[in-house]
């Protein structure tokens, strides 16, 4: 961090969500006074008070800069990452930080996402070969036009911040969201993949794509510029067009 | 996994949604203010005469059972999700109470629209 640009003596009042399950019966804020300066990021605050103020803490970070998808909080009542928002743009009011919506508290700022990573394993997060190649065959060619049908939505970082915007999952967990579903279509629209028909059941249930209701926060909070809202509205039209068509394709009637 | 039976809902919403897009506008111009006060339409425009020959020929029945029926559709479905955001999560239940009155009203409108001859 410069030094040169902070305010000698400037703090900002940081709200923290704290509960430890073991001690406390229900969750509360505690207020931090944290030294300010323009290009501390709220991780950094974080870090702050855990080093210096109140080792008890827990939050999760990792890399810093938005890549690990680790430090999704809820920063004044919005999903954000906490190491690319800045106390500057809070100051000189107080930043409130909590556990990110819509998850179980696990402890203080950690939230349980099981749910999400058992959504993930299902809809066969990978490609799966159109046809198998061998070594000798060299590699898949895909044009740019191909790449770009997928590219966005293999920017997905699993920070499930689209989770904690979706006012539908925060209804019934059972949905199977905005970011699983942008991924899902990431490897149905990708060339190379032939897979489709394993991510189709899941996709045509009522918990699927048909559970979304087009509020499209999802894509406003994705700290990577995911369009789920987008991936969503995409595989309505194909689950509505194989629903139609599926009397008359070969096969089709039986699934 | 059970598949869900939304497309029909869904498919039906969006062909009112493109449809009271295109035409909407131009429905509540014509028969709310142009029509009513004559303005640069012929003043029987919408009289009963008029309206039944137009009700009566296959083609103005094809126009005024989509029009209709879409329309329906498309707010029967808006409200069903209004209502699951208003806290009512049975969806069978909500089903019953938007759709159920938008078949029956279909229902009649063919039959009126058949009814009333050619």
């Amino acid at each position: 961090m410069a030094e040169g640009d902070r305010s000698p003596g400037a703090s900002i009042e940081v709200e923290v969500l704290r509960y430890r399950p073991e001690q406390d019966s229900e969750p509360f804020y505690q207020s931090f006074t944290v030294p300010y300066a323009e290009d501390l990021s709220v991780l950094q605050a974080l870090q702050h008070i855990k080093d210096d103020l109140d080792s008890t803490l827990s939050f999760r970070w990792s890399c810093r800069m938005a890549i690990c998808g680790s430090c999704g909080l809820m920063i004044n009542g919005i999903p954000k990452l906490g190491c690319r928002t800045f106390l500057r743009e809070y100051y000189p009011g107080r930043v409130r930080v909590g556990p990110l919506n819509h998850f179980p508290i696990e402890r203080d700022l950690v939230v349980d996402i099981e749910d999400f990573v058992g959504k993930l394993e299902k809809i066969h997060p990978y490609i799966i070969p159109r046809e198998p190649r061998t070594l000798d065959q060299g590699e898949y060619l895909q044009t740019p036009r191909q790449l770009q049908r997928y590219l966005q939505f293999s920017n997905c970082i699993n920070c499930t911040l689209c989770y904690a915007a979706c006012p539908q999952y925060g209804l019934d967990p059972a949905f199977l969201g905005p970011g699983i579903t942008a991924l899902l279509h990431r490897y149905n629209a990708d060339s190379r993949d032939g897979g489709q028909a394993k991510r189709a059941a899941i996709m045509h249930a009522e918990d699927g794509v048909w559970g979304c209701t087009a509020v499209s926060y999802c894509s406003e909070v994705c700290p990577k510029a995911v369009d789920p809202a987008n991936a969503i509205n995409q595989n309505k039209m194909a689950s509505a067009m194989d629903y139609f068509l599926r009397f008359v394709k070969p096969g089709g009637a039986r699934k | 996994m059970k598949r869900s039976s939304a497309p029909i809902f869904w498919s039906m919403f969006g062909a009112g949604g493109l449809l009271s897009a295109l035409v909407g506008p131009a429905l509540v111009y014509l028969t709310g203010i142009a029509a009513p006060l004559s303005w640069g339409v012929p003043l029987d425009l919408m009289s009963y005469p008029r309206m039944l020959a137009f009700a009566q020929h296959w083609a103005g029945k094809a126009v005024v059972f989509l029009v209709v029926a879409l329309f329906l559709w498309h707010a029967a479905h808006r409200i069903y999700h209004t209502l699951h955001d208003l806290g009512l999560h049975s969806k069978a239940l909500g089903q019953w109470i938007v759709y159920g009155p938008s078949a029956l009203l279909t229902a009649w409108l063919a039959w009126a629209l058949l009814s009333i001859g050619f």
